[in-house]
């Protein structure tokens, strides 16, 4: 057996990271100085030294609690830290999510990285900088005021230099965040607000980059967990001699928890598929064909009246005109493309784990309590896995190697299967959108209502279950965690009575997780595609038809950019060209503000619809999206872009279909995705500026690509689609039915 | 146990293994520690063990170590280096053609093959030999722009 490479690094590296996700442009990370600083160095949020660490010779390391699920945000810190203390980027090492030596910054989501996380580090990095400029004044006996730095060199207006690494000499900053230290104004940047190249592509274009996948640790075990076919099922007997022909395959079973360990992967593989294990109870699901039913008849826990202008149940109960209408929004998978993988080592009562979670604090928070361990023995050291877009498998696969860690006394790795990923990642789930709305004589919207069930956010919730714990017996707090699903549940228009309530649900059919722009994919899905309803029924323009119920000016502009870009022709829906075409084209375009309170964006799509097959094909969406202070403006595209993308999938393909026991789309035949052939053409614009706030990028332009793909169907054939996914079946049977 | 030999980024490897069926991918990963092909499902839908055997991109998740032996195999790592980038690789790096990049390694992959064969493929040649390979994030058209561009800078 070959010596495997250890984290792209060799042995004696690994020993001195501790396995930790380093990425640098430096050639040779000094990973003497990072031991160290790590084995003493503080995480407390306040403070400068928990994010910053500049060695000597002038490198700096910096520590973020925050991580890189794919959206760039690691280079973008890289450029923050950067601009604030004039260094050139490539001096910038960065560690991430290790709960040793990062601070706790919070779960990366909810489009916050730079936000939340990237402001924090921009505080620190003031605060050094001026701290830095204090020592020198100090040294030199100057005022701090006319000192100047140029890469990392302090200058005084008499000539005298120091740089970075002379000045603290080894030391520590010991001063906290000051939110009074200067940051820079966005007019001077150099840094910020370049294209810089990500650090991390490099080593994953060439095969030299250690995702978690990759990771291995000298002694372990392969692990490939057992699970039933129906979720919550119970083990009545476990026949350990079906893998008895299998070198060294074994066995382990902690109540309902049931593995299979082998010295090689491939043999841990062979042993879960031949382990004979019998099952009984379960299920209770209510399926997937009746899964709008059981939203509609699950437990309400509260209702809430989210908003209400004026008194729209009224207005719509006396009006002659009126709509109303029912979107529905399907369970859905993150579908990562790898498979979850965690690898756990349980030594001497302390336990180390290797997740790509997004949340490693968090992680080690819920292992512990778990694992009945205190805290401070669980470290969760983050490693870069394939995309989730909220909490997919990853921590699910951290607390089975955890426990199989300690029950076997030996370092483990457990990877998930396709079946497993598919069928058992927390999902995004299912919700209902009733709508109704009144028109005056011109088709001018007087009243509209919302109303939404939705899962709700159970107060308080300690964590969301995980498989492992609730197989091996071990309690857990009940309850479900979503976030902010109920945004963007009523229209970003100024009408004359509106109101919007949700019914919140304690449950959901299936263990819910927060999926890319939770809810409001969904709900501006029903909101953008009544609005279009409401426009088609008044016979107007859908892009004067918004414009004339909003108010808000940005937006306007945003709107009417979008149609400028799109050589939007007015003309009310559906498309008269198209009325009898083999191939229908439309066109649709809608307005979101998301969450009514961040970005807004405008986002055009066409599509071509075979009439004889259904089969909708998006050719090309164009979006203005306001950005804000863009830190890495190709980061920011590219973000706004697998947005788009992702949205285009999950509106025309996707589907988590369960029976009665479980999930049975468990692979990609079952659970399809955009293919490379059918991606459409793009056509982004940004707007923001170096002196705006940043807004986020990992979400928000999700928002309104379902909706405007709906319009653009019903645009090309004159039906309107109310349900996701758009399968040629679905579509083919809405044809027929206007027939 | 038996031994395999294998002709991997040009070198001869040798290696255990208790199955002649286990798939190639689980040698070029366990056994010989490579990081470029990656394990995403086991059963040929998505792309990302993607290898180049005797010229074509192949699931390694689909091909046993046994029918592996004998063959010319190329992997993420023996297609170039960070200092010696292979075009395609290159070309991902200038147009950032990557969020994750878990799904990476089989889109370089099976771009490589298509351009040795068709150094210069439209639009459509390119779709086309890349829809075995699936990505998640959505970078479908950098993905896309990064292969036309290895194929126009390609002498």
């Amino acid at each position: 057996m070959n010596m495997p490479i250890v984290n792209g690094m060799g042995r004696r590296e690994f020993l001195l990271t501790g396995g930790a996700l380093v990425v640098g442009f430096a050639l040779s990370p000094h990973l003497e100085a990072l031991a160290q600083a790590a084995a003493t160095k503080p995480v407390a949020l306040d403070e400068v030294d928990s994010y910053l660490v500049i060695a000597p010779d002038g490198a700096i390391t910096l520590y973020s609690g925050k991580v890189d699920l794919g959206t760039g945000c690691r280079v973008a810190f890289g450029q923050i830290v950067a601009e604030e203390l004039d260094v050139p980027f490539a001096r910038i090492t960065m560690i991430e999510g290790d709960t040793a030596t990062t601070p706790d910054q919070g779960t990366t989501g909810g489009s916050t990285g730079i936000i939340g996380g990237g402001m924090q580090i921009r505080q620190a990095s003031a605060t050094a900088r001026k701290a830095l400029l204090d020592m020198a004044a100090q040294k030199w006996n100057v005022a701090a005021a006319g000192l100047t730095v140029t890469d990392g060199v302090v200058r005084s207006p008499d000539g005298r230099t120091a740089a970075y690494g002379e000045l603290i000499a080894g030391g520590r900053f010991n001063v906290k965040l000051d939110r009074n230290a200067a940051v820079k104004n966005g007019r001077d940047y150099k840094i910020v607000g370049q294209p810089v190249q990500r650090p991390d592509l490099p080593g994953k274009m060439t095969g030299r980059h250690t995702y978690v996948q990759d990771h291995r640790i000298a002694g372990m075990l392969h692990a490939r967990i057992v699970r039933p076919r129906a979720i919550g099922a119970t083990v009545t007997s476990v026949d350990e001699a079906s893998v008895r022909n299998i070198p060294g395959a074994r066995v382990v079973r902690i109540k309902d928890f049931v593995a299979v360990t082998a010295d090689s992967e491939w043999n841990a593989i062979r042993a879960a598929r031949a382990l004979r294990v019998s099952w009984t109870g379960g299920g209770g699901l209510p399926g997937s064909d009746r899964v709008y039913a059981s939203v509609r008849a699950a437990p309400v826990a509260r209702d809430q009246e989210l908003m209400k202008v004026g008194d729209a149940k009224a207005a719509i109960g006396s009006a002659t005109r009126k709509f109303q209408a029912t979107y529905e929004w399907p369970a859905q998978s993150h579908a990562s493309m790898g498979p979850s993988c965690a690898l756990a080592d349980f030594k001497d009562g302390k336990l180390t784990v290797w997740s790509a979670t997004q949340g490693p604090h968090r992680l080690r928070q819920v292992i512990a309590r778990g694992m009945g361990m205190e805290a401070d023995a669980v470290r969760v050291v983050y490693l870069d896995g394939a995309g989730c877009y909220g909490m997919n498998g990853h921590d699910d696969a951290a607390c089975d190697a955890a426990l199989l860690s300690r029950q076997l006394g030996r370092p483990v790795r457990v990877q998930w299967s396709r079946e497993e990923e598919h069928g058992w990642d927390p999902k995004g789930p299912p919700q209902v959108l009733d709508l109704r709305a009144s028109l005056d004589a011109e088709g001018n919207i007087v009243a509209w209502e919302s109303e939404a069930w939705l899962p709700i956010n159970t107060p308080n919730l300690f964590n969301r279950s995980m498989l492992a714990f609730s197989a091996a017996g071990i309690p857990q707090p009940e309850g479900q965690a979503v976030a902010q699903v109920q945004g963007n549940v009523y229209p970003p228009y100024d009408l004359p009575h509106m109101s919007a309530v949700v019914h919140w649900l304690q449950s959901t059919p299936l263990r819910a997780s927060n999926l890319r722009a939770p809810g409001k994919l969904g709900n501006v899905y029903g909101v953008e595609g009544f609005m279009d309803e409401l426009a088609a029924a008044a016979k107007r323009d859908p892009l004067e038809y918004r414009l004339t119920h909003l108010k808000d000016e940005m937006g306007a502009r945003i709107l009417r950019r979008t149609a400028e870009k799109m050589n939007w022709a007015a003309r009310p829906s559906p498309n008269p060209a198209s009325a009898n075409a083999a191939i229908a084209t439309g066109r649709a375009l809608v307005y979101v503000h998301y969450k009514h309170v961040d970005n807004r964006m405008g986002l055009g799509v066409e599509v071509a619809v075979e009439r004889a097959t259904g089969r909708v094909r998006v050719t090309k969406i164009t979006c203005v999206y306001e950005a804000g202070q863009m830190i890495n403006p190709d980061a920011v595209k590219n973000q706004v872009e697998g947005n788009i993308i992702q949205a285009v999938s999950r509106t025309l393909h996707e589907e988590t279909i369960f029976d009665t026991q479980g999930v049975t789309s468990v692979d990609w035949r079952s659970y399809p995705i955009l293919t490379i052939p059918d991606a459409p053409v793009l056509d982004i614009e940004l707007w923001g500026s170096p002196e705006d706030k940043p807004m986020g990028a990992g979400e928000a332009a999700h928002a309104p690509v379902p909706g405007a793909i709906g319009n653009a169907v019903f645009d090309a054939i004159g039906v309107r689609m109310r349900k996701v996914p758009l399968t040629p079946a679905r579509v083919r049977a809405a044809l027929a039915g206007q027939a | 146990m038996a031994r395999f030999t294998l002709n991997v980024n040009g070198r001869s490897e040798s290696l255990d293994a208790d199955d002649p069926e286990m798939p190639l991918l689980y040698a070029l990963r366990d056994n010989l520690a490579l990081h470029g092909p990656k394990f995403g499902c086991g059963l040929g839908q998505c792309g990302s063990c993607t290898v180049i055997v005797d010229g074509n991109a192949v699931r390694s998740c689909q091909t046993s170590v046994r029918e592996a032996q004998g063959k010319r195999i190329t992997t993420l790592e023996g297609l170039g280096t960070p200092d010696r980038l292979h075009p395609v690789q290159a070309a991902f790096i200038a147009e950032q053609a990557a969020q994750c990049g878990y799904c990476t390694n089989g889109m370089i992959m099976s771009a490589a093959a298509l351009l040795e064969k068709t150094p210069r493929p439209n639009e459509t040649k390119i779709r086309d030999a890349l829809a075995g390979n699936l990505c998640r994030c959505g970078t479908h058209v950098r993905v896309i722009a990064a292969v036309a561009r290895a194929a126009g800078s390609r002498t």
